[in-house]
């Protein structure tokens, strides 16, 4: 008896300290929706801009703040959750087409990031943003989105395995030296740009003769292809086990932080793209999203961020630290910042659009025939139609065996 | 006897709990799979199936799922009759280990494969030592199978062992005493009896195995597509599309229903009811 009065009373301490947790609730919450590993969050000897923004928030208006973080993998992931209209983010990190859908469709709230700050009398940093990543395409009143970050793709090769003479672009990927070595994108819109390059098309082609000639030249590839990935080229590319791939350059540096044969280059066209924050519709509170936004362009969050994900930064608080500068080194500089990049006029011609879904369903189309293509090793076909055949014997002498029985008793 | 009211009331959680999480789900499968983009009826994602590769993807999945079942049977069946002849004491400890692996999540199993079976990874490197040239292993169909085995196998072994183990040991001596050789005792007894845990078993194993898609992308280095991944990719793919998604789902889900419906004919004759 006395056993269950003191499980009684450890069950009710246990209530009670759940009830308590949860009774340390804090005055305003903040949902954030984020690609994953793209926030500086206190791995690695970063700062935690989630908790500095808890701490901003409080010493800025005296009411305490809880931010919550998710994590998306894709886009068309994040399309899926906004569009369904159930969730209620409040700062979301699309990237520049997926923006302009959002945009279109209506699904975005104006940021006002500059009223908002004067009217919590906090010093706002939007006049940071580099004049050349304004009036972007998808938003060309800068109304609904702020820069966060911006990249290319480039060509991401071992030295030990390749030869120098052989990186001239995107023919990288298809040659046949190289067989078993390659990664391409698991991705068919990235896949199918590099062999657009190659070929000369228009990125945003609707052309279907076009990505027939890129489905083509795809399947020609494929037998000189080790994997077709998305995060799996860290390990693959880290370890050796492939040779040659085709990533994003922040991506690249990491890379190279455990592997210093790494080397990389930007092919004479490459596509370009930007991630910006926004306010989705549903958001329960846009002035404290837009205060976080605010946030992250401060300096010192600005440049954690930027350091931890290797991505560039359009903030100019970041690009001209010369601490920033000094950390990352002239050569991630060079290859993060290059001197020539005209941003805005490059993602018009370079940056991924919307297609129609006609020819979305097209390409999904001829990915899934580019998979699969040349069909498994006979072997396997062999082995399975032997033991169906086998069960299929086994099932039939048993019911065939099973009547005569019975037929018996 | 009447069923009281408390005993309706403790069943009341279960049927809220299928409603919701089995019965809804399904009813959205269906929906999706008989209307368009616009929301409208329409037969066209069932009529697109007979169009494309997609007999061809099915094929493949299934022929993949066989050859891992099996092989799961083959390892699990004398694994399973082993372990309920062992003592008491060594029995729990082998059903421990059975299940250590089902403690880890399965998609880090996996990742781990991928080390294991790469050009330069465990196994090749360990060749290496011994002066053996590397084996390609990983990306083939063989790498996904022995995923899709390693994932699976405690699933084939676990109803198999409960089955086996319920076995009285006084039907195997009375068999030997009216004169059953040990072939005749496992073909006439210990068979028959185990025969549940068996389609209970290759369930298990064949049903996740036909529907993956993590272990075929990353162990198979995504140059194939099973139906898994062709599911997958309509959720979260750039050509999003839901209704032919679902499609695809509710033929998988009846292919699984008919395969099960042969097993359990198999089953049957032996034993009454299966498992499952």
């Amino acid at each position: 008896m006395k056993k269950i009065k003191i499980c009684a009373a450890a069950a009710a301490l246990l209530v009670l300290l759940a009830v308590l947790t949860s009774c340390g609730k804090t005055d305003e919450v903040l949902y954030v929706y984020n690609w994953g590993e793209y926030l500086a969050d206190g791995s690695y000897d970063t700062m935690d801009v989630l908790a500095g923004f808890e701490e901003y928030y409080e010493e800025l208006t005296g009411r305490t703040m809880k931010v919550y973080l998710t994590t998306f993998d894709s886009n068309e992931d994040l399309y899926a959750k906004i569009s369904g209209g159930t969730s209620r983010y409040d700062v979301i990190f699309p990237s520049d087409y997926m923006i302009d859908r959002l945009r279109n469709e209506e699904l975005l709230l104006p940021v006002n990031i500059e009223e908002v700050c004067e009217e919590y009398g906090a010093e706002c940093f939007y006049d940071h943003i580099g004049e050349d990543f304004r009036g972007l395409y998808y938003d060309p009143e800068d109304k609904y989105s702020v820069p966060y970050t911006y990249g290319r793709v480039g060509i991401i090769y071992n030295s030990t395995q390749v030869d120098e003479e052989d990186c001239t672009g995107w023919e990288l990927l298809w040659n046949p030296k190289y067989a078993g070595k390659i990664l391409q994108f698991n991705n068919s819109r990235d896949a199918f740009a590099t062999a657009q390059y190659l070929l000369g098309y228009d990125l945003n082609t609707e052309d279907p003769a076009e990505w027939y000639a890129c489905y083509e030249k795809l399947l020609e590839q494929k037998p000189l292809i080790q994997s077709y990935v998305m995060d799996e080229i860290y390990n693959k590319m880290e370890s050796g086990e492939a040779a040659i791939g085709a990533y994003y350059a922040g991506d690249f540096f990491t890379m190279l932080q455990v592997n210093e044969d790494l080397r990389f280059f930007y092919p004479e066209n490459t596509s370009i793209f930007v991630d910006s924050m926004c306010i989705p519709k549903g958001s329960q509170n846009p002035e404290n999203a837009a205060l976080f936004m605010n946030y992250l362009l401060s300096e010192e969050p600005a440049i954690e961020c930027a350091e931890f994900i290797f991505y560039a930064c359009p903030n100019d608080l970041v690009f001209e630290n010369e601490d920033y500068q000094e950390d990352m080194g002239e050569e991630v500089m060079e290859v993060l910042y290059p001197e020539d990049l005209r941003f805005s006029a490059e993602l018009n011609v370079n940056g991924m659009r919307n297609l129609s879904p006609e020819t979305l369903e097209y390409i999904g189309r001829l990915w899934e025939d580019l998979k699969i293509s040349g069909g498994l090793p006979t072997g396997v076909y062999i082995t399975a139609s032997v033991l169906a055949l086998f069960i299929a014997g086994i099932i039939i002498y048993n019911v065939f065996l099973g009547r005569r029985r019975s037929k018996w008793y | 006897m009447k069923r009281g009211i408390l005993q309706r009331a403790a069943a009341a959680p279960h049927v809220v709990w299928s409603a919701l999480f089995i019965i809804a789900p399904l009813i959205f499968v269906l929906y999706y799979t008989f209307t368009g983009q616009d929301g409208s009826f329409s037969l066209d994602n069932i009529t697109r199936l007979g169009k494309g590769n997609y007999l061809m993807i099915f094929v493949n999945s299934l022929c993949m799922a066989l050859i891992a079942t099996v092989i799961c049977f083959v390892i699990a069946y004398p694994a399973a009759y082993i372990f309920s002849r062992m003592k008491k004491k060594s029995q729990k400890l082998c059903i421990l280990l059975i299940m250590l692996p089902l403690w880890m999540n399965f998609l880090i199993t996996t990742y781990s494969w991928m080390t294991i079976l790469e050009d330069t990874g465990v196994i090749n490197t360990l060749l290496g030592l011994v002066g053996l040239g590397p084996v390609h292993m990983i990306n083939t169909p063989g790498a996904v199978i022995t995923g899709m085995v390693f994932c699976f196998l405690p699933y084939m072994i676990l109803p198999i062992y409960s089955v086996m183990a319920g076995i009285d040991p006084k039907l195997l001596e009375a068999a030997a005493d009216l004169g059953c050789s040990p072939v005749q005792i496992f073909m006439k007894v210990v068979w028959p009896l185990s025969v549940g845990g068996v389609i209970s078993g290759v369930t298990m194993v064949f049903v996740p195995s036909v529907s993956t898609f993590y272990i075929s992308q990353k162990l198979g280095g995504g140059t194939f597509q099973l139906i898994g991944d062709t599911i997958e990719s309509y959720f979260t793919g750039t050509a999003v599309n839901y209704h032919f998604g679902a499609a695809l789902s509710l033929i998988l889900m009846v292919l699984i229903l008919i395969s099960m419906a042969v097993m359990n004919r198999f089953g049957d004759d032996e034993q009454g009811g299966a498992l499952i």
